[in-house]
Formats: structure tokens, sequence, C-alpha cells
């Protein structure tokens, strides 16, 4: 919970990891890059006195998590995202097996999400099963981007994935968070464009899709889906630490998303360990536009309680104290807000039917 | 005309001239990362360049090791082109570095292989499609930035729907603007319409606030993500991080 000028916040941080990418367990020159590249991420944006060095980056403990999440980062409830990269890391890169450890440790501070790989065929799906039962999973994140033997990627359209997405909805896994990364097949197709999600998310309304990252880099297909189907959220995770280096580009993402998906579908993230929960949450609630943003649907206390916390509480059924509710809407996005027809061309792509 | 003679000294085996590497840099300034609609240049993705004679090589570099190799090979494969229309210039390699798929990509280009060939089994096609579909993002972030500056002068919407590229005064803006109309083949005659859709048509004027819109969008994403690639360029290469806003 965070309390400043008499307003209190109940914070689910939607996106967080307890990864391995020691020496010991990276398997190649991909996993080396790939835990570089998330350093340059987390120097390139974090303030100063948050940059880490490199070896703690790598493998951190769970002292220290629990610490930066629930002591000085303000975090109510915490949502293991597990990435497997099993391509990369011997033991995988962050799997539920290793966050379940820890939730099992402290039940009421974590959220236990669970994944699935659709190349993995019949006998993935199977124990995709069981391990949504035995670790009573209400949600999933998906990378699509992961390397599987001679594969790069795959989509939610791929007739396995729409499998694994019926399961999920007969099993009551409901919230499908989908993160785009940068190399999919077919290579000469925008990798990152978000047509798939569109799709899946047509294909099963009772599913909820949080897109990972607002789509970054393509937060205009995120804007565009998200006002053509209604289960579609954005996860601000990556896009929030703009606020400290870029607070003007920040604004104009929250601004454009707010006027596309409304303030109901937005949550927070700091996808610890890449940045700490604790600036991000501070400067958030401090943050005002920018003079000169007249256009954007205004950034009230209220929205600010809903995007830290309370949606991802309505997604995952979480018990939010009275006195951090909130009941009034502020009557953004499209649910309420009437939006200008949209020539069908602008909405170049990834959407061409 | 032999070495000898070209370069005034004695006698002996043809020695070609060295290539003005001016030129060369003017040459990849003309190349531009297809996404972020800007140069490799102004980017700072040409990491060194090494001339010899005739030969020229240039090192690129990417903000990080998972940039979308589709990107990544469509610039190389302009820049080597670029580099071989350079007067003087007989030979030219293109080097990717520190990417996860720098071979793959340096060998194709040096190679003058397809991109398809190049990652055979991942692609299905080639880029042209790819291309296509960023320079018409690119069209309507730079309509947005001609359109907004007239907006925030006082233009209504109304009249920006009657105004023709004609009633323009010249600006770099508009110069970048007319370039990405010339290259999609659209009309770029001074009695054209100023705000079009990418294929060139007018927009009903019914259409016009959910158009501005989305190009706000639009440009707002091309921007960003321009800013943020400077940023981990900079954080990778230990570069003066200078990106603002």
């Amino acid at each position: 919970m965070y309390e400043k000028d008499g307003e209190k916040y109940f914070v689910v941080d939607g996106h967080m990891h307890f990864w391995d990418a020691s020496e010991e367990n990276t398997k190649n020159k991909y996993g080396e890059g790939f835990i570089r590249c998330f350093y340059d991420y987390h120097k390139n944006l974090s303030p100063e006195e948050y940059v880490w060095p490199l070896e703690k980056y790598r493998k951190y403990d769970e002292a220290t998590m629990m610490r930066d999440l629930f002591e000085d980062g303000y975090v109510d409830v915490a949502i293991f995202q597990p990435t497997y990269l099993t391509d990369f890391y011997h033991k995988g890169f962050n799997t539920t097996e290793q966050d379940a450890v820890i939730k099992e440790k402290y039940p009421d501070k974590f959220v236990l999400n669970t994944s699935f790989d659709p190349r993995l065929g019949e006998g993935g799906l199977e124990d995709f099963e069981a391990k949504v039962r035995k670790y009573n999973a209400k949600g999933v994140k998906l990378y699509t981007a992961e390397w599987h033997d001679d594969s790069k990627g795959w989509k939610l359209t791929d007739p396995w994935a729409v499998k694994y997405l019926d399961k999920c909805q007969e099993l009551g896994v409901r919230n499908i968070h989908v993160h785009k990364g940068p190399t999919i097949w077919p290579l000469n197709r925008d990798s990152f464009d978000l047509a798939d999600v569109d799709d899946a998310a047509s294909t099963f309304p009772e599913l909820n899709f949080i897109v990972e990252h607002v789509g970054l880099p393509r937060l205009e297909d995120m804007c565009w889906i998200g006002t053509q189907e209604p289960n579609v959220y954005g996860g601000l995770a990556v896009a929030m630490p703009f606020i400290h280096t870029r607070p003007k580009y920040f604004g104009q993402v929250v601004g454009e998303l707010l006027y596309w998906l409304g303030e109901d579908r937005l949550t927070f993230a700091s996808d610890y360990a890449l940045w700490h929960p604790k600036w991000l949450v501070e400067m958030f609630v401090d943050y005002q536009y920018p003079d000169e943003f007249t256009e954007y649907p205004e950034l009230t206390t209220n929205v600010k309680k809903k995007i830290l916390g309370l949606n991802a509480a309505r997604l995952y059924d979480l018990n939010v104290p009275e006195d951090m509710r909130v009941v009034e809407d502020q009557g953004t996005g499209p649910d309420v807000t009437e939006k200008p027809a949209i020539p069908q061309e602008a909405t170049i792509g990834g959407h061409s039917e | 005309m032999t070495g000898a003679t070209a370069t005034g000294g004695p006698a002996g085996p043809p020695v070609s001239p060295q290539v003005d590497r001016a030129a060369v840099l003017a040459a990849l300034g003309t190349v531009r990362d297809p996404e972020l609609d800007q140069s490799l240049t102004e980017l700072g993705f040409v990491a060194g360049l090494e001339i010899e004679g005739d030969t020229v090589r240039a090192h690129l570099r990417l903000p990080t090791y998972w940039c979308a190799p589709n990107f990544a090979y469509l610039m190389a494969a302009d820049a080597d082109t670029a580099l071989r229309a350079v007067p003087g210039v007989t030979r030219a390699e293109v080097v990717l570095d520190d990417h996860f798929a720098s071979d793959e990509i340096t060998t194709g280009i040096a190679q003058r292989r397809s991109f398809q060939e190049s990652f055979e089994g991942l692609a299905d096609d080639e880029l042209d499609e790819l291309r296509a579909l960023f320079r018409h993002k690119a069209l309507v972030a730079r309509q947005q930035r001609l359109v907004k500056a007239l907006l925030d002068a006082g233009t209504t919407k109304e009249e920006l729907g009657r105004l023709r590229l004609g009633d323009l005064p010249p600006s770099p803006e508009l110069e970048t603007y007319l370039q990405r109309r010339t290259e999609l083949g659209l009309d770029v005659s001074p009695e054209a319409p100023l705000v079009v859709d990418t294929a060139g048509n007018p927009i009903p004027v019914e259409l016009l606030e959910g158009h501005l819109r989305f190009a706000r969008l639009t440009r707002v994403s091309i921007e960003g993500n321009a800013g943020f690639c400077r940023g981990m360029l900079a954080t990778r290469y230990g570069l003066p991080n200078r990106e603002t806003g």
C-alpha cells in the first residue's frame, strides 16, 4: 500500500520475475545476449541510485526480492510471470516451478501464473493441465518469441495454440498475458504485430488478454485492437519507467491508452528486477501531464488507483481493503466515450483482413 | 587511369585512389531505419568505416542484441547498395556487429543472397511487404507532423481538408513528407490534397477526426520508439545519451 496526501493506493505488481541468469545457468551466447539486453534496459531507464551491478542482476536472492517488493516497493500483491527460455538457460530463466517455491512460503503475497508452449503438442497439453491443477493457476504468461529447437516463435492463432486456449477456458485460466518479442516466424513479416491477439480475443471473448508492455513497440496496434476487443488489456511493464527518463513520452503513451482503451483496462507492473517498484509507484502518483497536453483524458487520483492495483485486483479476484476502493468512474475509454470513425486504411499494420 | 598516375608515385603495382570518406558517410546517410524513419548516421548505427583504396567496409551496430533481424537485414542490404554507388568504390562490405544474427546477415549480404536464402526455413517471402508497411506508417507520421503545426497555428479542420500541397510554404517537414509520398508513388503536384490516406485518396470530412487521431498515435509510436532505440544504443555502447522529452 502506498499513501500520499491522504490517499491510499492498493498496489498490484502485475508482472514480475524471480530469474536465474547466473553464469552457471547460462547455456549459450543467446542466454548471455538475453540477460545483457535486459541489463541495458535496466541501466538505461532506472534512476542511477537504483542501478545494480551486473552480477547481482544476473541472480538475486529471495530476501532482496521480498524487501524490494513488499517492504520498500509498496506492493500488496505481486504476480509471477514465468519465462522459461530453456533453450538459453539450463534450468530455465524463470519457471513456474521456481516461483512456486516462493509462493508456498508467502501465499498471500503472490499470484502464481504459469505458461504453455503450443509447439509441445498433445503431451504439452497434458502437462499444462496438470500444472494448472497443481498450482491452481488463474493466468498464463505467453512469450510468442521463445525459441524451441528450429522454431523461432509461434502465434496465438496456430491450431495448437487454439487448443491450449480452449483448455484455459475449460480450466478457468482466465487471464492470458501475452508478450511479443522480436523474433518470430515468418521473419519477413512484422514480428511485433498484434493481429493474432486480435483474432484470439475475438475467438475467446470470456478470456482476458493482457498485452504486456502495452504492445510496445506497436502502441498503434495495441490501441487499435483495444477499440475492437473489450477483453484486451494493456500491461504497463516497460512503459512505466519512461516516467523518469522521458516523462513527456510517458504522458503520451498513457494519454493514448486512456483515450483508446480507457481507465479500466490498464495495469501497473514493474517487470522486477528490470525496475524497482518503489520509484515507479512514487513517481506515478505524483505524475502530471505536461501543460501542453490538452487532448488526453485526465489522469486523476482515481484513475491512478485503478491502474496501480484495482484493475488487476478485479482480474484476479483479489481482496481490496474498503478504504482503497474507487466507486465512481472517471468516464474515459471506449465503453463510455464515443470515438470518431477511423478510416480503415489508417489502421495499417497487422490488420489487413 | 593507372594507380601510379592517380597517386603520383613511382611506377609499380596499380594503386586505387582513396575513396572519399565524406562521400561514403553521405551515402550511408541516405539509408534509413525503415521502422524509425531516420537515417543510419543520425541514429548512430554506423559504428566504423574502413577505407582502403577502392574498398570500403562499414560496421553497423544496433541498440540491442535482439533487434528484429528483418529490419537489420533491410538496413544492411540498403547500406551495401548505397556503398556500391559511391564513385570509386569497387568492393564494399557491410558487417553487422554484436547481433544474434550477425553471421547470417553479414554473410548473406556479402554473398548477395536474398533474405529468404539467408534465413532458410524461417522466412516464407522477401521483405518488400514489410518495407511498404513501414513506409505507409512513416507517411502518416510525417503528415501528422505537418498538420499538427498547422492546427497549432490556428488552421481549422475544415480548412485543413481543403488544403493543397502548393498552399504550404517550403519547410524541411514538407520536404520529407513529399519525399515519402514520392516513394509511395503518390501525387506530389501542387494541386494534390495535403491530407490523404496511404493510397493517396483525400480523407472525407466525416473521417478526418478519426484519421488525425490515429495519425497522432502513429507518430507518438514511431517517435517514441526512435527515442528509446537511441537511449538503448547509448547505454549499450557508453555513448552520451542525447535523448530528451
